[in-house]
């Protein structure tokens, strides 16, 4: 199977074995088109954003607006935060040049001067790999101002690198861009789309980083090529990210819906000690964790994992095996989304360090029956009242794990049901005049 | 103490500004080298950042506390970032930060008497494919166990 984002080919991430392979053709193809044909061919190749909420690429450029003096911007984002992820420093290590051809196309697509890359802080080494192939692409004549003469065009546009500081919710594309004007990494209320009221007023477009870096072989190959990978509704392939009790982890780019079983007896070399799963996690911490026994014959693409009621996220995917202590995973969970919650909505801020503090009873055995459905109930309370998905991705691990897991936290929690008292002042009552007493 | 950013240091802020349409976003940038120059950012750092971007220092403020890799009070010479998020976890990620945690005596964000160590855990480092891992500043350590965390303070050590 060939590899599109992350091809075999030694030294592809220097900008000479690039050039040779054929590199930065496929932008100059793009250059020769009317930009709403770019646009067309990526809707019809069926590319979906591989950022966690699997939307149609095309279909978001068509969003920026055609007519309007404003400037217009995208944003690359390589944020990468979920738990479990760790697919875009790959690409930023072995194949920059196709991340920043494709960014390129994609400012052509949408009309955009100006390309921000943000990446995360920690990832201080990949900031800078990029920062050298960006650097090299511009000496070569592929970005700037140079492009008109390397290509032939009028267009032209820069690439410019937006170092973050430690923040996971500037992953979520509106805090991504407060962050990068220069403010705390809130989230924005929606709608105005970005595509309307993006960086600072103007249209912006969010993708993430795999989902750029496929676009140059769409161009290349065609739409009707990558559509025909994987499968139909979600087409192309996915870098899996095998974490955990796998015997290889790493990255392993495959056609969407590959088995779920496949990827990781076969390709992660199965768990260690050939000990049974109990739970993965399919998609980064965030997505709805499956039973051991509910991982065969599932396919890992966003309509299959859908229909067992998961969701393919990042595609990290997170396995335990059958010693896991799943209150743990479940409070180490919580307790990161509640250090990362912002703050700004109420039911996220509170609800995520309740949670926390209920998981943290439960795990020093001090949890009852009453703990669980008062976690589902918090779930279901942050679940759809917050500004972003910072409060889904929070909700769903503690509703999901619990549910799916019943009996296992069943196990876990007092066996005796706590009596809450109906009456506070009457048993108040009670403590003042001793039972005796009112007897007597 | 009064701060002012060095002339090459001031070089390096105004070149961030050619690459955005105002100052303000040149917040995270500037204050990365504040911390770089200074040690950690003082409210000096604040001021003499919100004086030359043109911001309120309340302004700079809110970003310095809202982003975790910005440190108010001196860190040490190494700065040791423990990961022990689920992917870490599950590979020993909280052996190794119990281990360091005593070898070193410090807690979380603790920085040692001789001011050579400071300890943080600290969220998903994007290792889940490598882990468990740490990071000493702004190196990655991956593929760890107990005892090559052990082996990598003590290099630390000697070579300070």
């Amino acid at each position: 199977m060939e590899k599109i984002v992350l091809p075999e080919i030694e030294n592809f991430h220097q900008i000479d074995v690039y050039v040779e392979q054929g590199g930065y053709k496929a932008a100059k193809k793009a250059f020769e088109q009317s930009s709403d044909d770019i646009i067309d061919q990526v809707k019809k190749s069926g590319l979906r954003g591989r950022g966690g909420a699997a939307f149609s690429a095309g279909l978001k450029w068509s969003f920026m607006p055609k007519t309007t003096d404003k400037p217009k911007y995208l944003c690359v984002n390589g944020d990468e935060s979920e738990p479990g992820s760790f697919k875009d420093r790959q690409i930023f290590e072995d194949n920059p040049h196709q991340l920043i051809e494709g960014t390129l196309i994609t400012c052509y697509a949408i009309g955009a001067k100006v390309a921000y890359v943000y990446i995360r802080g920690e990832y201080h080494k990949w900031i800078k790999l990029m920062q050298k192939a960006i650097n090299d692409a511009y000496e070569k004549g592929f970005v700037g101002e140079g492009m008109k003469e390397t290509f032939g065009t009028n267009f032209y546009c820069d690439i410019y690198i937006h170092k973050g500081a430690g923040a996971y919710i500037c992953g979520e594309e509106s805090s991504l861009m407060n962050s990068l004007e220069g403010k705390r990494g809130y989230p924005r209320i929606k709608p105005p789309f970005p595509a309307q009221n993006g960086l600072w007023g103007n249209p912006t477009t969010i993708n993430n980083i795999e989902t750029i870096t496929n676009i140059p072989k769409i161009i290349e190959n065609g739409w009707e090529w990558f559509a025909a990978i994987g499968e139909p509704k979600h087409p192309g392939t996915i870098l899996f990210g095998v974490s955990g009790h796998v015997n290889k982890p790493g990255i392993y780019e495959l056609p969407s819906g590959t088995l779920l079983t496949d990827i990781i007896y076969n390709y992660a070399g199965g768990v260690p000690g050939n000990k049974k799963i109990l739970c993965v996690i399919p998609g980064g911490s965030s997505m709805p964790p499956l039973r051991g026994d509910q991982i065969e014959g599932v396919k890992m693409d966003a309509e299959s994992l859908k229909e067992v009621g998961s969701a393919i996220g990042t595609a990290g995917i997170m396995v335990m095996d059958e010693d896991t202590d799943l209150v743990k995973v479940l409070a180490r969970i919580t307790q990161f989304y509640h250090h990362e919650s912002c703050g700004l909505c109420t039911p996220c801020r509170e609800g995520t360090g309740w949670m926390e503090k209920v998981l943290n009873r439960i795990l020093n055995d001090e949890g009852s029956y009453g703990d669980l459905d008062l976690l589902i109930s918090i779930a279901n309370n942050i679940e759809g009242n917050t500004i972003c998905a910072l409060g889904e991705a929070a909700a769903w691990p503690v509703r999901y794990m619990i549910t799916r897991f019943r009996d296992y936290f069943e196990e876990r929690v007092k066996k005796e049901v706590m009596i809450t008292v109906k009456n506070k002042v009457h048993s108040m009552r009670q403590t003042a005049f001793p039972l005796d007493d009112i007897t007597d | 103490m009064e701060f002012k950013f060095t002339q090459e240091n001031l070089e390096r802020i105004k070149q961030e500004f050619k690459k955005y349409p105002e100052k303000q976003p040149v917040v995270m940038k500037a204050l990365y080298i504040g911390q770089e120059q200074n040690g950690y950012i003082s409210n000096e750092v604040i001021k003499e950042v919100a004086n030359l971007l043109e911001m309120p220092s309340e302004e700079v403020l809110g970003v310095v506390t809202f982003y975790t890799m910005y440190h108010q009070k001196p860190m040490g010479k190494y700065h040791i970032q423990i990961c022990t998020n689920v992917s870490c976890m599950l590979r020993g990620g909280y052996e190794i930060w119990d281990n360091v945690k005593e070898k070193l005596g410090i807690e979380n964000m603790e920085v040692t008497e001789d001011s050579i160590f400071s300890l943080e855990e600290v969220e998903c480092m994007g290792s889940c494919g490598t882990a468990p891992m740490i990071a000493v500043n702004e190196d990655y350590y991956e593929n760890l166990s107990k005892e090559k965390v052990e082996e990598i303070l003590e290099s630390l050590k000697q070579t300070n």
